[in-house]
């Protein structure tokens, strides 16, 4: 009996709302992969879980906070990062995740990404990028390639899409990297020393949508794995400027950021606070 | 030629808005909404609509590009449900009150939370101080129809609103039905092209549009002349309503429509897709049970049809308003205005008020006969005591 119990467990079940299991992720999804690796990282960093809180806003992505079993929240389409931001400054000792897709975080939610970034608010940000709106059923996003198909650019979408490194970097990020799903094990040391760095950290995870995206493009599951393990090449310390996706060119993995700066709440405290009174909180 | 196929709502819809020559659309994805924007992309992408498709980054973003492109004179039209909708809200204001006529297919879905992608009418309703004509509509048929008539109300000089055709997510934008798409050659005849005069934003003709009223010069008169307009839409749906009868042969009824009203006691009035279902269960009562009861059809909210609603609901003992949608700590929307336009009058019939069908719960044929009986036995009641309903709450 006990050992049919072990053999049906998983090694995040604590991690996990099981009771929320099966998730909606469809087969060949790479948000699970993601979101394990952001589990794996979060309990070998050690930190401590009962101040750990996971904000997700909306899309397939969207759905991690509610599969953790941590405080999490769903918020509104593109708000989770200004939730965090509040809970981040209301509770400046809580460890704030924010796991979400590229089109809450960067179309609908893009101007507080940048904000948060430029403030430095000491938030972990998990970014899936699968390159379009899986949820509603794959349509053009801010991250779909120039020439990709979607749903509603059938013959090939005639915008850029958003170099999502470049763009955290511009805007004040203090640690900046990316990986693909397949590159677990390098995501995984990342997004745990996000954790343990202060400041505003952002890693982007490439991920397949096979049955949206891959579809549309003539990519079937396996082949997206294939161009992940030969058309990147991983290149740390790369500069933000040559990070654009192109496959065809080759795309460039690893951390590209990783420095300091004071943070939204230790500037707001040395610029707005009384010394008195911090030094009092210090005592307390 | 008409063509007949088996349609969506959502597709209905935007095969109306193609057949309207729409000439930008502004979108952005949400659930229940999404296969109007996919249609219209392929529209535009396969040559079949000569418009600009524009996938912005979000529902606020679709409003002001379609404000923006509306006041350069282009034809416009959008899609949202939900939170999208709500997150327009602003500038759903700016359109109005710049007296763009933009429309938009309104598909219902519920506010969360809890988050739920079935249709109730919250969100829609929610948009009822926004100044925009709203039609609510039962079928894939009518959705489509009324696409392409909201253009020509709301472009008529006389009223220059934006107009918002609703109709429930899931049970009307997903479901299939046989829709007559209309002919083109009969669409143009019945809509010129969008030719306006009071705003047009054209470098030949300079003009500066939303300015500062900070002497309180004209703020009122601005809001009086919304309030004009929409008094004179009831008129101008009507009449669009007649013309479009003539040249397609199907008439709505403007902004109400009623059933076996003639010698009527008692009356269901709702809207939307349960209309259909108040229907079978009127017909039924009518037929097997002898029973005088009739049905209305609320089909514009906005302007709220008070004349009309009076008319026809004088003299009735009783009246139950179904619907689905609360105005949290009052009543159903519609329920709070009809109690309002029928106040004073020693003809008015006793109201009742049901909460029902939220968050996309089915609305079943026997609950709505359990609410005719019951209508029926209440309509002596010297008073209806506790009119405001809550039919459907489990655990009570």
């Amino acid at each position: 009996m006990n050992q049919h119990k072990k053999q049906q467990s998983h090694p995040l079940d604590g991690l996990l709302r099981t009771d929320r299991i099966p998730h909606i992720w469809c087969p060949g999804c790479g948000i699970g992969t993601a979101f394990s690796s952001c589990l794996i990282a979060m309990k070998e960093s050690g930190i401590d879980l009962k101040k750990t809180v996971m904000v997700s806003g909306i899309g397939c992505s969207g759905r991690g906070a509610g599969y953790a079993n941590l405080d999490s929240y769903h918020t509104t389409h593109g708000r989770a990062i200004p939730f965090a931001t509040g809970m981040k400054l209301a509770n400046p000792e809580l460890n704030v995740v924010v796991f979400s897709g590229d089109g809450d975080l960067f179309a609908i939610g893009g101007n507080h990404f940048i904000h948060a970034a430029r403030r430095n608010v000491d938030l972990t940000i998990v970014c899936v990028n699968n390159f379009n709106y899986g949820m509603t059923g794959g349509q053009v996003a801010a991250t779909t390639p120039l020439g990709a198909k979607t749903t509603t650019t059938p013959v090939g979408n005639p915008e850029p899409a958003f170099n999502l490194p470049l763009l955290a970097y511009a805007s004040g990020a203090t640690y900046v990297a990316r990986w693909t799903i397949l590159h677990t094990r390098d995501l995984t040391d990342c997004i745990e020393e996000a954790f343990l760095r202060r400041g505003f950290s952002f890693i982007e995870v490439l991920a397949p949508c096979p049955v949206n995206y891959g579809r549309r493009n003539k990519e079937k599951p396996l082949d997206t794995l294939r161009i992940y393990q030969e058309q990147t090449i991983i290149k740390n310390d790369a500069h933000p400027s040559e990070l654009d996706i192109d496959f065809n060119r080759g795309v460039i993995l690893g951390k590209f950021v990783d420095v300091e700066r004071p943070t939204c709440s230790e500037r707001y405290d040395d610029t707005c606070r009384p010394k008195e009174l911090l030094e009092e909180e210090k005592a307390a | 030629m008409e063509k007949r196929k088996m349609l969506t709502g959502n597709y209905a819809a935007a095969h109306g808005a193609r057949l309207a020559r729409v000439e930008v659309v502004p979108v952005y994805p949400i659930t229940p909404q999404t296969h109007i924007m996919e249609k219209m992309a392929a529209f535009v992408e396969s040559g079949e609509l000569d418009a600009e498709f524009v996938p912005v980054e979000s529902e606020h973003s679709a409003m002001a590009v379609a404000i923006a492109a509306q006041a350069t004179g282009a034809r416009t039209f959008t899609a949202s449900s939900a939170q999208g909708l709500v997150y327009m809200h602003e500038n759903l204001f700016v359109a109005s009150g710049l007296r763009l006529p933009v429309v938009m297919a309104m598909v219902n879905r519920t506010i969360g939370p809890p988050t739920t992608i079935c249709p109730d009418l919250g969100d829609s309703l929610d948009q009822r101080d926004t100044g925009w004509i709203q039609i609510y509509t039962e079928s894939a048929q009518e959705a489509h129809d009324m696409i392409i008539q909201a253009y020509r109300v709301g472009e008529d000089e006389r009223v220059l609103l934006p107009v918002g055709i609703c109709f429930e997510g899931m049970i009307i934008s997903h479901y299939m039905e046989p829709v007559e798409i209309l002919d083109q050659e009969k669409v143009d005849l019945f809509l010129p092209p969008y030719r306006p005069e009071h705003v047009i934003l054209d470098p030949d003709r300079p003009m500066s549009v939303h300015q500062l009223v900070l002497d309180d010069s004209y703020y009122t008169e601005y809001r009086y002349q919304q309030q004009v307009a929409m008094e004179a839409a009831k008129g101008v749906i009507r009449e669009v309503d007649e013309v479009f009868g003539e040249a397609f042969g199907r008439r709505y009824g403007g902004l109400i429509s009623t059933e076996m009203m003639e010698d009527a006691e008692v009356a269901l009035l709702t809207l939307g897709s349960m209309a259909s279902t108040a229907r079978a269960v009127v017909n039924q009562l009518r037929k097997d049970e002898g029973i005088p009861i009739g049905l209305v059809k609320l089909r514009v909210f906005r302007p709220f049809p008070d004349a009309e609603l009076r008319e026809s609901l004088s003299n009735l003992k009783a009246v139950a308003v179904l619907e689905r949608d609360v105005s949290i700590g009052a009543g159903g929307a519609v329920y709070l205005e009809l109690a309002h336009c029928l106040r004073k009058r020693h003809d008015s019939p006793l109201l009742t008020n049901y909460i029902i069908g939220l968050g996309g719960r089915d609305v079943t044929f026997e609950e709505i006969k359990d609410i005719a009986l019951n209508l029926f036995e209440e309509r002596d009641a010297e008073v209806m005591t506790n009119p405001i309903r809550w039919y459907q709450v489990r655990g009570l």
